[in-house]
């Protein structure tokens, strides 16, 4: 007796049959009603109708009769929603079950009812099932939370689960911790933005021991965990690589393939010349070689991956190319792939034997297969000049052979042969003219007409043939018709006495019997050109093509690193990124490799004011994207292109309208996300305020931004003092892989009373870079460019531009963190990039920042002791003169000079840009190299960045 | 996650719908529908197929297609590994996968895919967790349960579940305590017409059939471990003492599994048990052609070559042929061109050949494709690449298991081509 029987029952009173049995007192006889029932609905029969009786079985001790009644449940509960809470008492009556396994099939099948009403009755339950002392129940619920946030993402957040559920990540059971990643991993799909999977070395460390231990699913998920986070140096990526290659080994292609995504990612990181990183490349051929003796269709996706990754790292797999040959029993979509990668890894040293397999495939069946292979053939010629003649020649045969399509396809790649290495095998062409009547499909007479037209000199009867095409002029598909047309004029700018009939013939046949209009523009420029200025003609339409190359195939760079840090999804499959296709996938960030850095560098990275807590302080270039909230509205931004304002401030009201609009938008967001900082950045509505009227300002004495209207005079009156400013050295803001070839570093200085920033320029991406445009998030100082980006001449590849571009400081403020920390947005005409870099303070200590003597010691007695901070710098080698001097030169200016046994006080004062007065004391005694220094300022959070100020001046 | 899967039989019908989140519309499958409809051959269905909301992920195994349809952005391999999965289960518990097996079962197979996937999560896949909670169907059992009224569904948690040795369930007993290993190698290989090898790679595993009582903690070490640099594991095999010390060590799970598979490639020396003369004739304006096929043994380590099995698509162009084996029987289908010869055991004293005539389609010209040759064979108790077990031991338990190796190797895709 089988299941089948429950198949049979196609009668009409079926259901009424069914609710009698469901209803029956014997035991045994329900069952059966239910496992009809549950049949009937697996072939897609409507059995709803028996909602009620199905649900009165549910009270049962039996297991497998909760079981079948749990799945009609979850298929019918969102038709019956009210009919559905008659099942809440039993689920949470379940959830309490001392069986762990009723419990966690309980809060499972709770989670697959999609309805509203039930989700609220099941945040109890599922709050204590993700406590709950067995780790089966709590990895169960820790998908229940995923499930319930599909359902009701609102719900989730209020109840708090996301902090439950990433406190199951530091589990102890390793299947719980897998599942918790999972869950998170999925609701984060929907928000894009959030900080939910956000990694530090502890979790990864949890992550990576539980990666040993969990099943091969938990490792696929935690291994695409791993691939989203970013190692702070080359020894923490070396260390995570070490511990994920055993995972190459699995039997499991889709662990294989994740471990693979996670070293291709972390190898980026690793220094060339070490050890390792030759090791870790050995170690990826092989398993990638043996995901092609799996199922065809893994092999098709292994495939897929295979070849972006010998894009990026052709040395992998350069060896294996045997593995690629194509079996004869290979699906068309594996044999297509395969031919593929073949190509790209095609070299002179194998050539030989590549061009061999080709030749056998282009015998083959399959006629797309066989095209392809054909194709392949031009390819390897145009790719390996070495073995273009041996190309040319195999494909000679092949059109020997007279199979149709062979040929066809032949000529097609002959041509793009002729355009690669021209007056070398033209010689050929008597052959191909042989096979002229054969061609049937457009692409193939295309080519021919071009080739005929092209070489027209050459060929004796070039104007029979091409007349011969004209015939049918009509019955061409665009395509050929376009190609006829130019052509034939070609063939007359060569021979003009013999042919001046077909071109009138061809011209009037474009232009006035046909309804294309591509072909009719076409045809009235060459008239026009032919008529008016032959020679011009000639250049135009013989004028000399550029050489085609093999790189037309290949993935553009920036989207095969994107690529590459999605190996094993869907987006490596379609070879596009995730945003072009995945539904609802707002915001998708993009990935990219990380940037090489050394573990030196890593460690070197001030520590600045890290009050807020938030991300630790980062190395001066890091890119906008990795930072918090203020991201997203700056992505929103679109640059306009800035107006042509004058460098000069008294215009910057102009460019401060431009600025307001952002700052508007940024308000909005700003107000919700978290206030500004009362101290410096005044009202959230300043941005609005300066917009409209640069007076109307918080005139309080402590708020700083009140001063920046004065400042503007300032500027003025500081030009022409002496001693040039301390100036950073230049670094690295935006590094070119993180901006499509733009590589932008700099540093700030000021001159003159100018505050400026100085940028450089360099073009690494192969096209030319034009309509540069800068401008900057709010900042803690109100810095705003005050004109445009002077780049007026496009960049070529490979060029390098210095810019200075002027900066004032009656932009919108904000307080960031570090104080000094600005946010810069470049837009050229391939995209927007982002980047933030640090600015040295002492960039805005204005020149009339003296004070009086008698004001110095009543400021520095009026400012609270609280205010005051002290430093040390050390090993600073100069006397108290030249360290005065020295200071001077960047608007440090001594005041008051005091000797007390043997220790020089000296006595300073700083204005900033915005009015901020900064006193300081600084004591040197002679012979000791190290400093003190005491700084005393009405808004303490400024004594950081000063003092690091005058550690760099004074050590530079 | 996986949303939903559709199982669909080879006439386009869909017998079998599961969905794990909300219920997606089976029109989803027309996109499949009309991707099977441009594919020449059934296997030529993309694995892959877009629709506008969805994405259609589907295997082909016993000639029904497993459709996953999968919403956001899941990684194909992990869809793809799943269905196999799913596939090796219902073989696992029906004894085969077929349409019919499947609706003679439909609730235990429900039950299973419920007991799979979670909200599209994998739960329990390791088969033997499986056969605790759902007990396979046999007779007797059917019999019984209708009967007693008892069920297939086990009452107890699955312990192996959250055990650190999640495939191997506790408190396991036989009297007759036994442990056998088949070292199994598929060669695929493409020799060209001259007999010299285009490539030739070994795919290799090693499948186990341990019955022991208790937790055995089992060590297998080779003779020739070299051989082994590219291998997969059973998540069993502690892969730290391999790196180090080349040994296999491992609790094995209850029952059958596959231990490990390897793979051995062009670069070290794979042999080629069998060698394949030939000469096909068209001649050009003649409606007859030459066959002649002959076999050998090559390199086979002194064990006999058995159940040799030679097939070949002939071209479009011939009508019929007239061949006489040695020994076996040949067959071809004039309608798909299709030859095969069985062959049976070579003899190498008397090697077996295929000689005879083919007639061609009168007035036309010489054929242009050029038929390749594909052989089956196996060769007992050797294995090709060389490998050796060297011993095995077993720690943890009291008791002396009863230990058996085999070894086989059988031809993959074994290919010899007609051209030069």
């Amino acid at each position: 007796m089988t299941d089948s029987k429950y198949f049979t029952t196609t009668k009409k009173g079926e259901i009424f049959e069914l609710k009698a049995e469901l209803n029956s007192d014997k035991k045994e006889k329900k069952k059966e009603a239910v496992k009809k029932v549950i049949a009937s609905m697996t072939v897609g029969k409507d059995v709803s109708a028996l909602f009620p009786d199905v649900v009165n079985c549910m009270q049962t001790d039996n297991l497998e009769l909760k079981k079948l009644v749990y799945l009609y449940l979850m298929n019918y509960a969102k038709s019956q929603p009210d009919m559905a809470i008659m099942a809440v008492n039993t689920f949470v009556k379940d959830c309490e079950d001392p069986n762990p396994l009723i419990r966690a099939l309980a809060v499972r099948t709770m989670g697959c009812i999609r309805v509203d009403k039930i989700t609220e009755y099941l945040c109890e339950p599922l709050r204590k099932c993700l406590k709950d002392e067995d780790p089966y129940v709590r990895k169960t619920a820790a998908v229940c939370v995923a499930k319930l946030h599909d359902i009701n993402a609102q719900l989730v957040e209020d109840q708090g689960f996301l902090d439950t559920l990433k406190d199951l990540i530091s589990d102890s059971n390793p299947m719980v911790v897998a599942n918790a990643v999972a869950a998170l991993s999925e609701i984060a799909e929907s928000h894009p933005n959030s900080n939910l999977l956000d990694l530090n070395p502890q979790s990864i460390n949890k992550l990576l021991t539980a990666l040993n231990e969990c099943t091969e699913w938990g490792q696929i998920f935690i291994l695409d965990c791993l691939a989203n986070y970013t190692p702070r140096d080359d020894r923490e990526s070396q260390s995570i690589c070490e511990r994920v290659t055993p995972r190459l080994s699995h039997a499991n292609s889709a662990v294989v393939l994740s471990a693979v995504k996670v070293l291709m990612k972390f190898m980026e990181m690793l220094p060339k010349d070490l050890d390792y990183y030759g090791t870790l490349l050995k170690k990826l051929a092989p398993p990638l070689v043996t995901l092609l003796s799996a199922e065809p269709e893994l092999q098709y996706v292994a495939l897929r991956n295979i070849n972006l990754i010998v894009q990026k790292r052709p040395e992998i797999l350069k060896h294996e190319m045997k593995v690629f040959f194509v079996k004869y029993n290979d699906p068309i979509y594996v044999k297509l792939e395969k031919l593929d990668i073949m190509i790209r890894l095609a070299s002179q040293a194998n050539i030989a034997q590549v061009l061999a397999e080709l030749k056998e495939y282009a015998t083959e069946v399959d006629v797309d297969f066989v095209r392809k292979a054909v194709r392949a053939i031009g390819r390897c010629a145009i790719k390996v000049e070495q073995s273009a003649e041996r190309c040319v020649s195999t494909l000679l045969d092949l059109i020997q052979t007279k199979v149709n399509y062979v040929v066809q396809e032949a000529i097609v790649v002959i041509k793009d042969i002729f355009r690669k290495y021209p007056n070398k095998y033209e010689s050929v062409i008597a052959t191909l003219c042989e096979n002229l009547d054969s061609l049937d499909e457009p692409e193939a007479r295309a080519a021919m007409i071009w080739i005929v037209g092209e070489y027209a000199e050459r060929i004796d009867n070039a104007d029979e043939l091409l007349e011969s095409f004209l015939e049918g002029f009509h019955d061409e598909s665009t395509q050929v018709q376009l190609q006829l047309l130019t052509a034939i004029v070609k063939l007359f700018l060569k021979k003009p006495t013999e042919t001046q009939e077909l071109v009138q013939q061809v011209l009037s046949l474009a232009t006035q019997d046909s309804d294309n209009p591509d072909l009719r523009d076409r045809g009235y420029i060459y008239w026009r050109l032919l008529s008016t200025d032959p020679v011009a003609a000639k250049e135009v339409v013989l004028a000399e093509k550029p050489l085609i190359s093999e790189e037309t195939d290949l993935i553009e760079p920036t989207l095969l690193e994107e690529l590459i840090c999605h190996i094993g999804t869907l987006a490596s499959v379609y070879h596009k990124p995730p945003s072009a296709f995945v539904e609802g996938s707002r915001g998708v960030m993009h990935k990219r490799l990380p940037a090489r850095t050394g573990s030196g560098e890593g460690t070197e990275c001030p520590d600045v004011g890290n009050a807020a807590g938030g991300s630790a302080p980062e190395a001066a270039p890091s890119i906008i994207p990795s930072q918090g909230d203020l991201l997203g509205d700056l992505l929103n931004l679109d640059l306009a292109p800035p107006t042509t304002t004058g460098p000069t401030p008294s215009t910057s009201g102009m460019q401060m309208g431009g600025m307001d609009l952002l700052g508007g938008g940024l308000d909005s967001l700003m107000d919700e996300s978290e206030p500004l900082g009362g101290d410096i950045g005044g009202s959230p509505a300043m941005g609005a305020g300066f917009g409209a009227a640069p007076t109307v300002m918080p005139a309080s004495l402590n708020a700083p931004v009140g001063g920046g209207l004065g400042d503007l005079f300032d500027l003025g009156g500081g030009v022409g003092m002496p001693m040039g400013a301390y100036i950073p050295p230049k670094t690295v803001w935006l590094p070119a892989m993180k901006a499509k070839g733009l590589e932008i570093s700099g540093t700030f200085a000021r001159r003159a009373g100018v505050i400026q920033m100085e940028l450089v320029l360099t073009n690494k991406a192969m096209s030319v870079m034009t309509d540069f445009a800068i401008q900057f998030n709010r900042n803690s100082f109100g810095l705003a460019p005050a004109g445009p980006l002077q780049v007026l001449t496009p960049l070529g590849p490979n060029q390098t531009i210095e810019v200075s571009l002027p900066l004032s400081t009656v932009g919108p403020v904000m307080k960031m963190d570090p104080l000094n920390n600005l946010q810069v947005a470049v837009k050229n005409n391939i995209d927007v990039f982002y980047f933030s870099c640090q600015y040295p303070i002492s960039m805005l200590f204005v020149e009339d920042g003296k004070m009086e003597r008698q004001v110095f010691l009543a400021t520095w007695k009026d400012i609270p002791n609280d205010n005051e901070s002290q430093f040390q710098i050390q090993d600073c080698h100069l006397n108290s003169e030249a360290a005065s001097n020295k200071l001077q030169g960047s608007n440090i200016f001594t005041i008051a000079k005091r000797t007390v046994e043997g220790q020089d006080m000296l006595y300073m004062s700083i204005k900033l840009s915005n009015g901020i007065w900064v006193l300081a004391e600084l004591k040197v005694q002679a012979g000791n190299p190290n400093y003190t220094i005491s700084l005393k300022c009405r808004a303490p959070e400024v004594s950081q960045c000063v003092f690091q100020c005058y550690e760099a001046v004074l050590k530079n | 996650m996986i949303h939903s899967l559709f199982l669909v039989n080879s006439s386009g019908d869909i017998f079998l719908e599961k969905h794990w989140k909300s219920v997606v519309s089976r029109s989803v499958c027309d996109y499949f529908f009309e991707a099977q409809e441009r594919a020449s051959e059934p296997e030529n269905v993309p694995p892959v197929i877009p629709t506008p909301h969805h994405y259609l992920i589907s295997v082909l195994r016993h000639r029904i297609y497993f459709v996953a349809v999968i919403q956001s952005e899941v990684p194909p391999l992990f869809v793809i590994e799943f269905l196999h999965r799913v596939v090796d289960t219902f073989q696992d518990y029906f004894g085969v996968c077929t349409e019919a097996a499947i609706k003679d079962n439909v609730v235990v197979v429900y039950e299973l895919l419920e007991e799979m996937l979670d909200n599209g999560f994998p739960l329990a896949t390791e088969s033997n967790i499986l056969k605790e909670l759902i007990k396979p169907p046999t007779i007797l059992r059917t019999v019984v349960n209708t009967i007693t009224g008892s069920t297939n569904v086990g009452e107890q948690l699955p312990t192996g579940q959250l055990s650190v040795v999640p495939w191997r369930r506790t408190g396991v007993k036989y009297t007759n305590n036994e442990a056998y290993f088949d070292v199994v190698e598929e060669i695929d290989a493409i020799i060209d017409k001259s007999g010299s090898t285009i490539t030739a790679e070994i795919q290799g595993v090693i499948d186990a059939c341990v019955k022991l009582t208790g937790m055995p903690d089992l060590t297998l070490s080779f003779m020739n471990p070299r051989l082994l640099d590219d291998v997969s594991f059973h998540p069993c095999v502690r892969f730290k003492r391999w790196e180090a010390e080349r040994i296999l060590s491992f609790i094995p799970p209850d029952g059958n599994f596959r231990l490990l598979s390897y793979h051995v490639s062009s670069q070290n020396l794979v042999a080629i048990p069998v060698y394949v003369k030939h000469n096909i004739t068209f001649r050009e304006g003649s409606s007859q052609g030459r066959f002649e096929l002959t076999l050998g043994p090559k390199q086979t380590m002194g064990k006999g070559v058995e159940a040799v099995l030679v097939s070949s698509q002939l071209p479009r162009g011939v009508l019929n042929t007239n061949l006489n084996p040695t020994q076996g029987t040949y067959t071809f289908d004039p309608v798909t061109k299709l030859l095969s010869w069985d062959v049976g055991k070579i003899n190498p004293q008397k090697l077996p050949s295929l000689k005879g005539s083919m007639s061609l389609q009168a007035g036309a010209s010489k054929p242009d494709e050029n038929p390749t040759i594909n052989i089956q064979f196996k060769i007992q108790q050797s294995a090709l690449s060389g490998l050796k077990v060297n011993r095995l031991d077993m720690y943890g338990e009291k008791y002396k298991p009863f230990k058996g190796i085999k070894y086989m190797t059988k031809a993959g895709k074994f290919q010899a081509l007609l051209s030069n």
